[in-house]
């Protein structure tokens, strides 16, 4: 380590502690908010403790059965977006990986110019596309579906450069100890190349799980029945209401929940994120 | 259990780099034939090309007797050594071991027993639960072979299996390497760029350079006789001392201008070299008919312990001799090196040997 004077120590946390302080703090806010009446959200300031309604707005969000955004309890708003963040993050690796296996082990004509091609889709995200890709959705009838949620946003340029450097590090020999031991181009792939990449698997996993999670633009369009929403259109439409009519406590609620699976697989998947980061296993 | 042939084998690479140009070498059946040069001579494309990793561009290859070109390196029945091991890192030994045979569609009980009485030639049965990184080199090597022998092939193929081992137990595992290759008796091709492991384990040795076989033969014969000036100096450590000659009325003469104490050779000898071994150094300056004669002065004195390098310049050449135990001289004495007229070696023009 650099630093082993006390002073440095103590700097060095309290810039920890501030940025956990600054992200760290909505959050806190969020949360304190969920856990109060929406007549004491109403009248500022809000107290900075939580209140005595937790118990009570989370019910009431869970089980209500009121019609808040369209008759849809918050259950089916995460069964949407988890269906929606899962199907991107999984698509997002088997394609990519599948991509970047064809151009790093395979020698093949025009194999550059489709590396390019694959490359150049970075400078075509989704809100670049977005016209025409609404337009095919259209006309192929996936509005409204999980599978118009999920197609148009899954092909993935960074990944397949990931995977790509990733596969480039594979020492030659490995690929070639295979080739002696008998294994044809897909035994390879199963039975070497997916447990080597598993820890970078499982990191790109965690991103794109949130990136999907997070995803608001595209679900906005393309969903148009209440029962598609993802939790995040969902909680716009919630506060979208008629200004004093919005239940801020039960927003909060929504939000507080919205965040949880995210946090879930980050925590989860930690351990292999950080590997699939720090190390490369060979 | 079977032969290799190779038969003018060349390799061109699309970029027009000829990296083997025409290669003919024949393996007998058992026989461990050892591909020795420097970096960049062909000897790892060779070999991979007998693998099958690498398409031959001309000349064929044959396994026992059956010319392979076309098929792949699975249907080749051979097993390959790595240099660096390429262990499946996820996999344990076991699986490492076993994963060849699963593939080739060994029934489950039989690769068992393979696998294990394997681990036990090589002393891995301890290990068969580990995954290679938990693996000292030593260790790792010791697998990479068992997964090559487990496979009962036709043919081992070993890069330069031993460069990533410490020097004490690169000899250990040179030894054992021989003996298992001699119980086994599968026909080997082994590459180095070390000339003592290829002294040590070779039945045939062929001494490759830019391309092109130099000399094939036994170790010893190739020691003794080098066809050319490379392999003269490429084989044995320190290399054979290079003298050059000009060619005068009265004979060869050195470099200097030293006549050469004897009978001029009929052949028009350039180079002439002896080994370091095959010298003597002497402070006396009685006659020596029947020998060659250097004045020379001693720059530096190498105790290896049983021997000694003395490093003397003469004739304008450095040269080494070896003599045994400790040595008598110092840095800077004038003495004589002498070689016996019959241990000396005359190369031509070409680099060729002359006899």
């Amino acid at each position: 380590m650099i630093g082993q004077s006390p002073l440095r120590t103590f700097i060095a946390h309290a810039v920890l502690i501030l940025g956990i302080l600054i992200v760290g703090f909505p959050i806190y806010y969020t949360f304190v908010a969920s856990t109060h009446t929406l007549q004491t959200i109403l009248r500022p300031p809000l107290p900075l403790l939580p209140g005595g309604q937790l118990w009570n707005n989370y019910s009431e969000a869970l089980f209500g059965g009121i019609g808040r955004i369209g008759g849809v309890s918050v259950g089916q708003l995460l069964l949407n977006t988890t269906i929606m963040a899962l199907g991107v993050a999984v698509g997002k690796i088997c394609i990519s990986i599948l991509s970047a296996y064809a151009i790093v082990f395979f020698r093949f004509p025009l194999r550059m110019t489709f590396f390019w091609l694959i490359f150049i889709t970075l400078m075509l995200p989704v809100e670049v596309r977005i016209l025409p890709t609404y337009k095919v959705m259209v006309d192929l009838g996936m509005i409204d579906t999980y599978a118009g949620l999920i197609i148009p946003l899954i092909a993935s340029a960074t990944a397949t450069l990931l995977f790509r450097q990733f596969f480039m590090t594979i020492p030659g020999e490995l690929v070639e100890a295979a080739r002696v031991d008998g294994a044809g181009p897909w035994r390879f792939f199963i039975d070497i190349l997916l447990p080597v990449s598993r820890t970078n698997i499982a990191a790109l996993f965690v991103i794109l799980f949130i990136y999907g999670w997070t995803q608001y633009l595209w679900p906005l369009l393309v969903t148009n029945s209440n029962d598609m929403n993802t939790i995040v259109i969902a909680l716009r439409k919630m506060v979208s209401f008629a200004d004093a009519d919005t239940e801020w406590h039960l927003v909060m609620v929504t939000a507080m929940l919205a965040i949880v699976p995210p946090i879930l697989v980050v925590v989860l998947m930690q351990r292999w994120f950080v590997r699939g980061l720090v190390e490369s296993e060979k | 259990m079977a032969t290799v042939d190779l038969k003018d084998v060349k390799k061109v690479y699309p970029s027009g780099v000829e990296a083997v140009k025409g290669v003919s070498i024949a393996i007998p059946d058992k026989e461990l034939c050892v591909l020795v040069g420097p970096s960049g001579c062909g000897k790892s494309t060779l070999l991979r090309m007998i693998a099958g990793l690498e398409t031959i561009s001309a000349g064929t290859v044959a396994i026992d007797g059956k010319v392979v070109n076309a098929i792949g390196p699975t249907e080749r029945d051979i097993a390959m050594v790595f240099q660096n091991y390429a262990l499946y890192p996820h996999m344990k030994v076991y699986d490492n071991m076993a994963y060849g045979l699963r593939n080739r569609g060994t029934p489950k009980d039989e690769i068992d027993s393979r696998v294990r009485s394997t681990a036990k030639v090589l002393e891995l049965s301890a290990l068969l639960d580990r995954r290679p990184r938990e693996l000292s080199g030593g260790q790792r090597q010791r697998v990479a072979m068992g997964r090559a022998i487990v496979r009962n092939p036709k043919v081992f193929l070993f890069d330069e299996p031993l460069s990533n081992l410490d020097a004490k137990l690169r000899g250990q595992m040179r030894v054992e390497i021989k003996n298992l290759q001699r119980t086994l008796g599968v026909t080997s091709v082994y590459v180095t760029h070390d000339q003592l492991e290829a002294m040590t384990l070779a039945d045939i040795l062929v001494v490759m350079n830019a391309g092109l076989v130099e000399q094939t033969g036994a170790p010893l014969d190739v020691y003794e006789k080098p066809a050319s000036i490379f392999v003269a100096s490429f084989i044995g450590a320190p290399p054979m001392n290079l003298l050059a000659l000009t060619g005068s009325s009265s004979g060869p003469m050195l470099a200097d201008g030293t006549a050469i104490g004897f009978a001029a050779r009929e052949t028009p000898a350039v180079t002439l070299g002896f080994r370091p071994e095959d010298a003597d150094v002497t402070f006396n300056a009685e006659a020596l008919p029947g020998a060659l004669v250097l004045p020379a002065t001693v720059e530096a004195v190498e105790p290896v312990g049983a021997e000694s390098f003395l490093h003397c310049v003469a004739a304008g050449s450095r040269i080494i001799v070896r003599v045994s135990g400790r040595a008598t001289a110092k840095p800077g004495d004038q003495l004589r090196v002498v070689a016996k007229a019959e241990k000396l070696h005359w190369f031509d023009q070409a680099g060729k040997r002359v006899d």
